[in-house]
């Protein structure tokens, strides 16, 4: 990306705080929207809030997104959603509502996975980001994707990201789910064209054959 | 045309498949076998994008970025009725990273109301006023909040009920021109008939008029049943939202765009910009979504044009979530009354229908053919009316019109079955003409056990289960201007080219899947190039068409490349082409066994680097049953749903589905599978969960976004079991339709009869909430 320049400080990893409309939108909202709507609500800590202020203007930011460290310039009000696919063109993450209700935006922040429309960009400077894009290894599908693809579980396939994120990393850390488990995961997940009959056969049998 | 006599296959295997002599175009391929005889066709073929789809890697128009790309986003009334006064646009222009803004104007006089209006009136809230590029969307909407729009206000409707009242507020004081969208109100748009926002009656479709004389058949009735159905307006929200980004050079304006309908997007947006068809040229590469709003250009195609033309740079302009739910399409409502008579022996007598409907400023709120086609009945009469109200614009919806009727009617059919003591699915084999779904009657009740039906509410305990039944027919509409090139490359390779698009149906892959049957190759050996208007034109992705009018062109083409290719093949072997065929990747003389070569030497037999063939439709064997393209037989479905309903909570459990389908010749099951749970998914949500919320103060829809807007979520969704009838009618080289519409008819109507046999009281409207339930058993 063309994000070279800038004042900022791409070394520091924690203190960012958030102007604009994501303030106090950050990390815990997203904690309890996760609750109402999507499959993970895991507890967060706030870590950002004290600290020195940045903006109005663009800030220099490192991300590590599948494994490599990228720097981008970003607005304070940038949300990782946005980060992810207007500054590094990572599209396979989607945006949908763009509030936290629909998990087309899933990714991986330190392996849990989170709606990255409500996630200010400031807050996972240090962390370890995992996007669609990065969850297949060594150019192997997960055996998720593979399922997948086996099942016809993608009709427009807009949803499917989001959706291949959650199964993945339901499956990552429990290899023998129960349909309920299936459907547990990806309670927060929207698919308006109906894909979910195929995309819970899809995951438990990706899950029969990786045992 | 010269024919020539050709024996098909026709009917149904294990029930009455049987053969037909039909005469078919004497260019066109030899019938093919039935399915289980075929390699690919019928078969789970890989969808073949769906690597691009689960990496990620599929690049919808949303996630376009060019270079120079501006962003756009629109201005939008926010009052329901109003004349616009003035707009500053002083401020935003300011902004530092807005490019350029632009405002619609008044082209024609806007009526007696606004004669000299600079600006177009606002009808209802969204109502698009103009548009504001900038170098990122952030900056758009920052400068959108700097614009002031001055209104002079006027006195607004939003709910149908109100909206008819003789003092209620005009929408539209003069003739509606605008086409409508699907429904049966058709000849309505000069407005001459009806009063003040009612518009109608309409009392025919394409199937025909009133027939017989109703008073008659109501005398000749023992039992009557009557009532009033009501269905709500629900909005389309597919997750890709409507948009567009244009890329207007000098000598080309390229519309990238989310659409169902490439071609019509290219002839709209050469049609608004003056420019001839060759000089626009439209490309959806992969599309998020659409469930009949997408056709068009809308107002953002032209918009995100003007913008582009105004700065010289790319425009990428998708609508938010918001703008999706209130000013891009719905389902309209309904308000149907519905009377069927019958006789003792369970014979139809008469149906009469009236309904009331509204698209808001739209028109085509219609629900009238089902009732008119799905039971035989010599009697039947039936009134549309379309009512205006200050609310977003109806569309076609997924079977529009159908899916509304039938939640009436289905309902209808099992009242007057009740009344004539005779089993619900009994009775329907009684008054049900259509084969196919008889076949899926008696498939669908043995994998439903439908013999565990119990009395309705007689079920003990707090939760009760209910079954029920409701049936679908859609017609089989063919879009004649539907043309496909197949490429046959020199030393291997086979592309396939039309500007028809994949709307996530699986059109890419049906259409390999044909081209390589016919070649006698492997799906993985032929690369689908679709949805570009640059390559010839195919059909809208609406109305179930494109599986019925693409496919056979596909199979046209690919066998006028194969004789091509044949001959060469013929003439170094020193024989006749007629003697060769191509399997497994390999050419065959059938003659003599020694001589064959693989597909990719016959390619280097070529003398030019390549042979392309372009073929359209041809009529449908036998013809049509209207000329400019519905075609003969019924895309029916009979579905089942087993419900439980807590009557303490009155909350709705949809527990199974079962959905007997028929689409012709299948042609990729999987696929099929997954366009019928997402008929059926949507039918759940239809009738339990979505609705649009209005305030009726205000004009505003109260839930537009994905929270309070209900839809069914992995928890909701029953367990479905699909099962596809297949049904041979001898109609075209491929003798396939499609089953997108069809799959969403059934649903609630089988749902509302499930309830009703759970608790003993009939539910008229949907969504059937927690309240409508308590209420139906007397508990609030
Ligand atoms: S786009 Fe992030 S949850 Fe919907
Ligand atoms: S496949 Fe279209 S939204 Fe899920």
């Amino acid at each position: 990306m063309e994000d070279k320049k800038q004042d900022a400080n791409p070394g520091s990893k924690k203190g960012f705080s958030r102007r604009s409309f994501i303030r106090g939108a950050g990390l815990s909202t997203a904690g309890s929207v996760l609750l109402t709507t999507n499959a993970f609500a895991f507890e967060y800590e706030e870590g950002y809030s004290e600290g020195k202020e940045y903006g109005p203007g663009a800030t220099l930011i490192q991300l590590k997104v599948n494994g490599s460290v990228q720097t981008l310039s970003v607005e304070p009000r940038t949300t990782l959603a946005s980060a992810l696919r207007d500054h590094l063109d990572l599209t396979g993450t989607k945006v949908v509502c763009d509030r936290g209700s629909c998990s087309a935006c899933t990714v991986y922040v330190d392996d849990k996975p989170v709606n990255s429309c409500m996630m200010s960009v400031f807050d996972v400077v240090d962390k370890e980001i995992t996007t669609i894009e990065g969850i297949a290894q060594n150019g192997k599908l997960h055996p998720v994707q593979e399922a997948f693809i086996e099942h016809d579980a993608s009709q427009c396939g807009y949803c499917t990201p989001g959706m291949v994120m959650s199964c993945a990393h339901l499956l990552d850390n429990n290899p023998d789910p129960s349909l309920e488990d299936v459907k547990r995961a990806t309670r927060g997940n929207l698919c308006r064209c109906g894909t979910h009959p195929h995309v819970f056969k899809a995951t438990l049998d990706a899950a029969k054959k990786s045992s | 045309m010269d024919t020539r006599k050709e024996k098909l296959p026709y009917g149904i295997p294990g029930h009455n498949l049987s053969e037909i002599e039909r005469d078919i175009p004497v260019n066109e391929p030899p019938a093919w076998p039935v399915n289980k005889d075929l390699n690919l066709i019928g078969k789970r073929v890989k969808r073949i994008d769906a690597l691009d789809k689960v990496t990620g890697k599929a690049k919808y128009t949303s996630d376009l970025k060019l270079p120079g790309m501006l962003y756009a986003k629109m201005l939008r009334s926010t009052v329901p009725h109003a004349v616009i006064s003035s707009i500053d646009i002083s401020k935003a222009k300011q902004l530092k990273g807005v490019h350029a803004i632009h405002l619609i104007q008044n082209e024609e006089k806007d009526g007696e109301e606004n004669e000299n209006g600079k600006y177009p009136m606002v009808k209802y809230v969204g109502q698009p006023i103009g548009g504001i590029a900038a170098e990122s969307l952030a900056i758009a909407k920052d400068a959108l909040a700097l614009i002031t729009v001055k209104y002079e206000e006027k006195p607004f409707v939003i709910d149908l009920g109100s909206a008819m009242l003789k003092d209620a507020p005009i929408v539209f004081k003069q003739p509606i021109k605008q086409q409508e969208d699907g429904g049966d109100v058709g000849e309505t748009h000069d407005g001459s008939k009806g009063e003040g926002n009612v518009r109608g009656p309409s009392t025919s479709s394409f199937f025909g008029g009133p027939r017989g004389d109703l008073e008659v058949g109501f005398q000749d009735a023992d039992v009557i049943v009557e009532n009033t159905y009501r269905t709500q307006v629900h909005t389309h929200m597919p997750l890709e939202t409507h948009g567009v980004v244009v890329d207007w050079r000098p000598d080309m304006m390229t519309v990238y765009a989310s659409t169902q309908n490439t071609a019509a997007v290219r002839n709209e947006m050469a049609s608004i910009f003056g420019l001839p068809k060759s000089k626009v040229r439209v490309i959806c590469e992969f599309m998020g979504g659409g469930f009949g709003a997408k056709h068009s250009a809308g107002s953002f195609g032209p918009m995100a044009a003007n913008l582009a033309k105004k700065t010289g740079r790319p425009v990428w302009l998708m609508l938010d979530r918001q703008e999706e739910h209130i000013a891009e399409g719905n389902r309209p409502n309904s308000v149907q009354f519905l009377k069927i008579g019958a006789k003792k022996d369970g014979t139809l007598t008469a149906i009469q229908q009236r309904s009331h409907g509204t698209a808001g400023v739209g028109l085509g709120a219609g629900v009238g053919r089902i009732a008119q086609i799905l039971y035989a009945c010599p009697n039947f009469a039936t009134e549309q009316y379309d009512v205006l109200t200050n609310a977003g614009p109806g569309a076609a919806w997924r079977a529009p019109g159908n899916v509304q009727g039938a939640f009436g009617l289905e309902q209808a059919i099992d009242e007057l079955a009740e009344k004539l003591d005779v089993d619900p699915l009994a009775y329907r084999d009684i008054i049900d003409k259509s084969e196919v779904r008889k076949v899926e009657r008696e498939r669908g009740a043995k994998l439903f056990d439908w013999s565990r039906r119990k009395a309705p509410g007689s079920g003990e305990g707090v939760i009760k289960k209910g079954l029920g039944v409701g049936q679908s027919t859609w017609p089989r509409f063919v879009t004649l201007d539907s043309s496909v090139e197949v490429k046959v490359h020199r030393g291997g390779g086979v592309e396939i080219r039309s500007s028809v698009q994949d709307i996530g149906t699986g059109t890419k892959t049906v259409l390999a899947q044909v081209v390589a049957e016919e070649l006698g190759l492997e799906v993985e050996q032929v690369t689908v190039n679709i949805g570009d208007t640059f390559f010839p034109v195919g059909p809208g992705s609406g109305g179930s068409v494109v599986t019925g009018s693409i496919t056979p062109p596909a199979r046209n083409a690919a066998f006028e490349a194969k004789k091509e290719l044949l001959k060469l093949v013929a003439k170094k072997w020193e024989t006749d082409s007629s003697n060769l065929s191509m399997k497994n990747g390999e050419v065959f003389n059938d003659k003599d066994a020694s001589q064959k070569m693989s597909f990719k030497e016959a390619t280097g037999l070529m003398r030019t680097s390549q042979i392309s063939k372009v073929e359209s439709r041809s009529d449908d064997y036998g013809g049509f049953q209207q000329p400019w393209g519905l075609a003969y037989g019924d895309l029916g479905s009979v579905q089942f749903a087993e419900v439980s309903v807590n009557t303490d909570t009155g909350f709705v459990k949809v527990d199974r589905i079962v959905a007997a389908h028929s689409c012709g010749r299948p042609l990729n099951i999987g696929q099929l599978e997954s366009q019928i749970n997402g008929g059926v998914i949507q039918g759940v949500s239809y009738a339990l969960y979505e609705n649009r919320v209005m305030d009726n103060s205000t004009g505003h829809m109260m839930n537009a976004n994905v929270d309070q807007y209900k839809t069914p979520f992995s928890m909701e969704i029953p367990q479905i079991d699909t099962l596809i009838v297949e049904e041979y009618n001898a109609r075209s080289s491929t003798d396939a339709y499609g089953i997108g519409e069809p799959a969403n008819i059934a649903t609630a109507a089988a749902i509302a009869n499930a309830v009703y046999n759970a608790i003993g009281v009939r539910i008229y409207e949907i969504p059937i909430t927690p309240a409508s339930i308590l209420t139906a058993l007397n508990k609030v």
